[in-house]
């Protein structure tokens, strides 16, 4: 039971980041129908940034725990979210409108940039973190084994959960939201009514990549080390994570990720840990053969 | 974009203004490359013992970085300008260029079969080259294989290296525990690499487009992660090794052969050498290409090929004609991947050595990338897409560590400038009346 309950509590961190990534991937190709692949590399670029600034607030003294996280959190959103901008503005937008095939490729070959240019810059081997958020308490008792919630996983949820609702409310309430909306409809008559639909999806890139900012400083912290491959396996589980809650709904992303983190937590915990990537892609191919339009998402129809 | 913008341009006054902008334009890009740079470029993480890390500055190449962006967004835009006036272009060029290749596809097709018969013999050929020959006829035979799911059916496959992996896979265990040589293996390779194909076949045939894709590459991952941990088997890691080479006809390649067995340079009384084994090898994947082309062109003339197209084209209206979507997507992800294991079987003999390493996702994604930026469904253009993927990485061989890097970037690059591939070939093969305006 207190094993259960301990495996539990990590699944649902690691889901908790799943989530966040998968919120970009959700909205993305909720408006322009392709899987930004380069995601995963956004949200690697966002776990190194976090590193630097950190070392460098270091270097200038900041040592007060809630100071230092709130700085890192703003630098590094505000830096990934220009590389998400600039991916989509480079790799993205001069391809719209051609053939489906070529932004995939040009996608690939971005990620494929992406991870060595930061390998080349920052060095192949893992870059190392000392914990910053310690401690913890302890939620329940049994037989000498005691289930911890630490406060980072306490942080990581929490913070998952209120960016999941304040995007909910964005894209719900405001202009903008309604802009996004309109063009996930129908671009072209969302462009003739005078929306700026560049303008919009490079928007929406910003977004996606400043919460995977959010999601590669969770990560950082709560792994305490970093590599310039993390990147590949997060996208695709991420993507897993989008699907599988349905494609376009911000709260379907982050129920998938939750229940692919905890998916991968028990299956690490129960069976092995050598396969517990092949669990997720063995429920990424059945989600998609039994329920393809997601747990929360809505039935597509194909025009003839 | 300013394209629109070169146009209406006449006229001193008016091109002042226009060269503002573009300065205003490329002092905007260096920005943005400046703040991408500083974070990543800028400051560098190195490690100061201890598991600590220490940071170091390097902002001056950040100044140089943006410097570059400015003076080339700058220069980018010139051509534009010049291009309305001179009503000429890079595109319009290439597309002419791809044109011609399709009118005068008979004289192109035998000359460069010549050419690659020819290679091992020519006064400047070395090993090197033969070597590269034969990974870019790998790459080739890989290419028009994935070009029956991608390019045909269209149906989108991220992971078909998994297939390729299978077939190696087949040959070394064959030939490990039950001691077959290469061409005893070949057909059963092709045959379990098509069952897989048809195996992954059923479940994503509902899928479209995208879906598809993402679930390939987790087949491929599948397979990958399974290799890799099914240790007793597939040797893990360390995969497996002493894989037979090829022999010609039953002689194999060998300085000295045991009791009884003719060598292949004994038997033609020749002097021995190395080379004439990479030689021959060399046309064992030669051959297997060309079989590979013809058989896939063949097929396109067959029901079924056509069925496939057919089916890329608008799967609805295959449905109301009476086209069995299931029988013939199977059978492009079976015969694709058929393809994928003969290669993989190829691959296993000319390395001798095969390790889960060799089947990673940039595989694939190099696989899928000659496919797609040789031009979907041309055969040319495969060729000439592998010839360029192959051999780029080994012209920056001299600045190693740059080469995935700018073969990234090139990727993006020709996307960009040619979204429908090098050379663009997406008609169908059979057609009734006008044309229609393709997708």
């Amino acid at each position: 039971m207190a094993y259960f309950l301990q495996q539990l509590i990590n699944g649902l961190t690691l889901g908790s980041i799943y989530g966040l990534i998968a919120i970009g991937y959700t909205m993305v190709y909720g408006i322009i129908g392709m899987i930004n692949f380069a995601h995963g590399e956004i949200y690697m670029i966002g776990a190194f940034i976090s590193i630097i600034a950190f070392l460098v607030l270091g270097l200038a003294g900041i040592s007060y725990v809630p100071l230092a996280l709130a700085l890192v959190l703003l630098t590094t959103m505000l830096f990934t979210a220009i590389y998400g901008w600039a991916v989509e503005r480079v790799a993205y937008r001069p391809l719209r409108g051609s053939p489906r095939l070529a932004p995939l490729i040009s996608a690939i070959g971005t990620s494929i940039f992406l991870q060595n240019y930061v390998q080349i810059l920052q060095g192949a081997r893992a870059k190392p973190m000392p914990p910053l958020v310690q401690g913890g308490f302890t939620v329940f008792e049994s037989g000498g084994f005691a289930v911890r919630l630490s406060y980072l996983q306490l942080l990581i949820m929490l913070t998952t959960l209120v960016l999941m609702a304040g995007f909910t409310a964005l894209i719900a309430a405001t202009s903008l939201g309604r802009a996004q909306r309109a063009c996930e409809q129908d671009m072209q008559m969302a462009a003739l009514l005078g929306i700026d639909v560049d303008r919009v999806i490079s928007t929406t890139f910003v977004m996606g990549a400043a919460l995977a900012a959010v999601a590669g400083l969770m990560v950082t912290l709560y792994y305490g080390v970093v590599d310039f491959f993390i990147g590949f396996l997060a996208g695709v589980k991420a993507f897993t994570a989008a699907v599988l809650g349905g494609i376009g709904s911000l709260p379907g992303a982050v129920l998938g990720g939750v229940l692919i983190g905890l998916i991968e937590a028990f299956w690490s915990g129960y069976f092995s840990v050598e396969y517990k990537d092949v669990s997720v892609f063995v429920v990424l191919i059945l989600v998609l053969v039994l329920r393809p339009t997601g747990l929360l998402g809505r039935p597509e129809l194909e025009k003839v | 974009m300013t394209a629109a913008s070169g146009l209406a341009v006449e006229g001193p006054e008016r091109s002042a203004s226009e060269w503002v902008s573009y300065l205003k334009d490329a002092i905007l890009a260096a920005l943005v490359a400046a703040l991408l740079g500083l974070p990543l470029i800028g400051l560098q993480t190195y490690d100061i013992g201890g598991g600590a890390l220490g940071i170091r500055t390097r902002f001056d190449w950040v100044a140089i970085i943006a410097a570059a962006v400015f003076a080339g967004r700058l220069a980018l835009r010139l051509p534009q300008r010049l291009r309305h006036r001179r009503e000429w272009s890079r595109e319009t060029a290439f597309t002419r260029l791809a044109a011609w290749a399709r009118r005068r596809m008979l004289p192109i097709t035998l000359a460069g079969i010549a050419l690659a018969v020819a290679l091992p013999f020519l006064p400047f050929s070395s090993r090197y080259l033969i070597d590269l020959g034969t990974t870019v006829l790998i790459y080739v035979m890989l290419g028009w294989g994935l070009n029956v799911v991608v390019g045909l059916a269209g149906l989108l496959d991220l992971g078909y290296v998994a297939f390729y992996a299978v077939g190696a896979y087949t040959f070394a265990l064959l030939a490990r525990d039950l001691g077959f040589t290469f061409w005893e293996a070949l057909p059963f390779s092709g045959l379990v690499a098509a069952s897989f194909g048809v195996i992954l076949g059923f479940p994503v045939l509902r899928l479209r487009g995208d879906y598809l894709a993402i679930v390939t590459l987790g087949f491929g991952e599948i397979i990958r992660i399974v290799l890799l941990n099914w240790s007793p088997v597939t040797g893990g890691p360390n995969g497996i090794s002493d894989i037979p080479r090829p022999s010609f006809l039953g002689l194999p390649f060998a300085r000295s052969a045991p009791e009884g067995v003719t060598t292949f340079h004994q038997f033609f009384g020749l002097e021995f050498s190395p080379d004439q084994r990479v030689i021959f090898i060399y046309f064992v994947i030669l051959t297997l290409a060309l079989v590979t082309n013809l058989f896939t062109l063949r097929l396109r003339r067959l029901p079924i090929g056509r069925a496939w197209e057919a089916l890329r084209e608008d799967e609805v209206a295959c449905r109301a004609l009476g086209i069995n979507p299931t029988n013939v997507k199977l059978s492009a992800f079976g015969i694709g991947a058929m393809l994928g294991g003969l290669a993989g079987c190829f691959f296993a003999t000319r390395q001798g050595f095969i390790s889960p390493e060799s089947f990673a996702f940039t595989e694939s994604a190099t696989i899928l990338a000659i496919v797609v930026l040789g031009g979907m469904g041309s055969q040319m253009g495969v060729v000439l897409a592998a010839i360029l993927l192959v051999t780029l990485p080994e012209f920056g061989r001299a600045f190693a560590e740059f080469r995935m890097l700018i073969f990234g970037a090139a990727m993006v690059a020709i996307m960009v400038w040619r979204p429908r591939g090098l050379l663009a070939h997406r008609e169908p093969s059979l057609r009734l009346g006008a044309r229609p305006s393709s997708t």
